[in-house]
């Protein structure tokens, strides 16, 4: 062992200072000005990401509202299709369609998106093949073309196993199939994003783990869940072609329900073949049923980004 | 804090609870407000297929719900091929086509005993535009398959033999998606095969209304469509004149209706099949929309029928009704 140089207390705590203000000093200088302006690029391409896709939102209300203007009244919302009076036609059997289809989506997405997102993570043992082979198939799932789907909801819910026929229940199944994966991935998130502090608290003071899930995971869980919806309901309501496979048709005159075998239609089908109409007639009136179809969107959404705020907490 | 957690999971059970009340009580409104009509009919008619012919068998259906508030006629738009797979399963009462019922399909509905009757109900003329700087006015049948049968070297209007007036520029070339029956209809009349197309044009799929935004941006742009779409746009696109042989002729319910614009003028069709027309609102469905589909057809975009095909239909109906009153309903 070498012979320690003594240095005597004072010279020590001046060495201490002198290195202390130098490392400081030269983060508070040199570093600082490029992290800054780095952080400020950033911050601008963030907002420049942003600025685009409102653009976009902005951009498309914009122009269907200017070309549907001539269309707006509330006949828009009280009447009917019509191919003989187009200034006469409105998208109610359509819009209560979409309501309907979105409202089973609603039901059938949350709880099944929800029990399958925490069997997966605070029940499924990762290392069984199994549970890998389920994950990576709800990761893949999310990414399939939505006509899959429809062939899928045409084979095996409206035909086959099922046998519903073409009812509205059998649009609401398909597309609930179709953004399951989304509102999985997202409450499976959510899920995971609640410290495991929270788990261990409550385990350690004597609740079972059933308890644990329903009264501490799941109500912290929820605004993320909500989030998920909100991205499966928006892209629920913009399905054309698969339901255009399960037999939404586009001339309904009558308002449809649940169960019906009288047929039922949806904005975007109606939205769809109006819009590739030769009259110009059909064109104001499929740029006036985006709009219709935008409010709806918003307006749901809202609710749902409303209910999200209510439930936010802070660890 | 802990009563609020609980508060989401009812309201989504009030939700569920109130949808279905509300379904009800819709089921029951519906049928009782709609009872004691003119028509004493009731039931359901169920039609899909062709995106073409829809228009036409909504303002049929339009008309005939008016008469007869009971039945709930509805109309989808599969398209063709997409109607059939349902119609020969016997899915659907009847199907439109823009496009004749082929043997693969036939045979399906044979493999289902679904009976059917083809019956036209308007005219359409394939109208090949282009834009109104072009110096062409009439294209031969030949000049057209050189633009658009497969493995087409044509990239200049000057490339196109005996053209007449010469004209000198890029030719764009915009088309219907390969489904389409206006696809189908076209390949088979100008390159001899249904389907056989040069591949490297400007598809818009089931949009006709991109044709018509593309052949007018673009000085050498042609396109072709069905005749609605030549007529509520005239001025911003031309259509061209076709000499199959005898002349050129220009699409137009007259040259379509005295059979001179060959071989582009097509016949639509509505398949009703045997089994549907048991019922009696399908019958009555059906001979509205023959006795009415004349005089709407022109003003909501179709060709109408001539006097030869009108009596044909007559009597291609009452044989498919004869045979189904004919059958058994046990089968």
């Amino acid at each position: 062992m070498a012979p320690r140089t003594r240095i005597p207390g004072t010279e020590r705590a001046r060495l201490a200072t002198s290195g202390a203000h130098a490392t400081t000093l030269r983060r508070l200088t040199a570093q600082p000005g490029a992290d800054i302006w780095k952080g400020n690029i950033f911050l601008a391409a963030l907002l420049f990401a942003l600025t685009i896709a409102l653009a976009g939102l902005a951009a498309i209300i914009l122009q269907a509202a200017i070309e549907g203007a001539p269309a707006f009244s509330i006949k828009l919302l009280t009447n009917g299709p019509s191919t003989v009076n187009p200034e006469e036609a409105g998208f109610r059997p359509a819009l209560i369609g979409t309501l309907y289809l979105i409202l089973g989506v609603i039901l059938l997405v949350v709880p099944l998106g929800v029990a399958a997102a925490v069997y997966l993570e605070e029940y499924a043992d990762g290392n069984r093949w199994w549970n890998r082979v389920v994950e990576l198939n709800v990761q893949n799932l999310a990414g399939v073309p939505s006509i899959i789907y429809g062939i899928l909801g045409l084979a095996f819910i409206v035909r086959g196993p099922l046998d519903l026929g073409f009812i509205l229940a059998a649009g609401s199944l398909t597309l609930a199939l179709l953004v399951l994966p989304t509102v999985i991935l997202a409450s499976r998130e959510a899920i995971r994003a609640v410290p495991s502090s929270i788990r261990e608290g409550s385990l350690a003071l004597g609740a079972t783990q059933w308890q644990t899930i329903r009264r501490q995971v799941l109500p912290a869980a929820i605004p993320g869940v909500v989030t998920g919806v909100i991205l499966a309901v928006s892209r629920a309501i913009g399905e054309t072609a698969p339901l255009l496979l399960v037999g939404a048709a586009t001339f309904v005159t009558f308002n449809p329900s649940f169960l019906g075998d009288d047929g039922y239609s949806a904005l975007p089908v109606l939205i769809f073949n109006y819009a590739s109409r030769p009259q110009e007639e059909f064109r104001v009136l499929a740029a006036a049923g985006v709009v219709v179809m935008l409010v709806v969107l918003l307006a749901m959404n809202s609710f749902a980004i409303w209910l999200r705020n209510r439930y936010e907490q802070q660890w | 804090m802990s009563s609020s957690r609980y508060k989401l999971p009812a309201a989504l059970i009030i939700a569920g609870v109130f949808a279905v009340g509300v379904v009800a009580c819709g089921g029951n409104g519906s049928s009782d407000s709609s009872s004691g009509g003119a028509g004493n009919l009731s039931g359901n008619i169920r039609i899909d297929g062709s995106s073409t012919v829809a228009p036409l068998t909504e303002a049929m259906a339009e008309g005939f719900q008016t008469e007869n508030p009971d039945v709930k006629v509805t109309v989808g738009t599969s398209g063709t091929g997409g109607g059939f797979e349902k119609f020969c399963v016997g899915e659907t009462d009847a199907n439109d086509a823009s496009d004749a019922i082929d043997d693969e399909q036939k045979k399906m509905c044979a493999d289902s005993n679904v009976e059917w009757e083809e019956i036209q109900v308007a005219n359409d003329a394939l109208s090949v535009v282009v834009n109104p700087q072009n110096p062409v006015k009439c294209l031969t049948l030949d000049q057209l398959s050189q633009v658009w049968d497969a493995g087409s070297k044509v990239t200049d209007w000057s490339q196109v033999d005996g053209l007449d007036p010469p004209f000198d520029a890029e030719a764009t070339l915009f088309g219907p998606g390969t489904d389409s029956g206006t696809f189908a209809y076209f390949t088979e009349v100008v390159n001899g095969e249904e389907g056989r197309q040069r591949t490297d044009y400007n598809n818009v799929g089931e949009d006709d209304n991109q044709t018509v935004t593309g052949v007018a941006g673009a000085p050498g742009g042609i396109g072709y469509f069905g005749f609605s779409f030549l007529r509520e746009n005239e001025g911003t696109i031309t259509g061209l004149e076709i000499d199959s042989g005898d002349g050129c002729v220009a699409p137009s319910p007259g040259t379509v209706q005295d059979g001179t614009y060959t071989p582009l003028a097509r016949p639509l069709f509505i398949y009703p099949s045997a089994s549907a027309l048991e019922k009696p609102e399908f019958d009555a469905f059906m001979e509205y929309y023959l006795q009415n589909v004349n005089s709407v057809a022109e003003s909501i975009g179709f060709i109408g029928l001539t006097g030869e095909q009108l009596s044909d239909n007559e009597t291609k109906l009452n044989e498919l009704i004869d045979k189904a009153g004919g059958e058994t309903p046990a089968g």
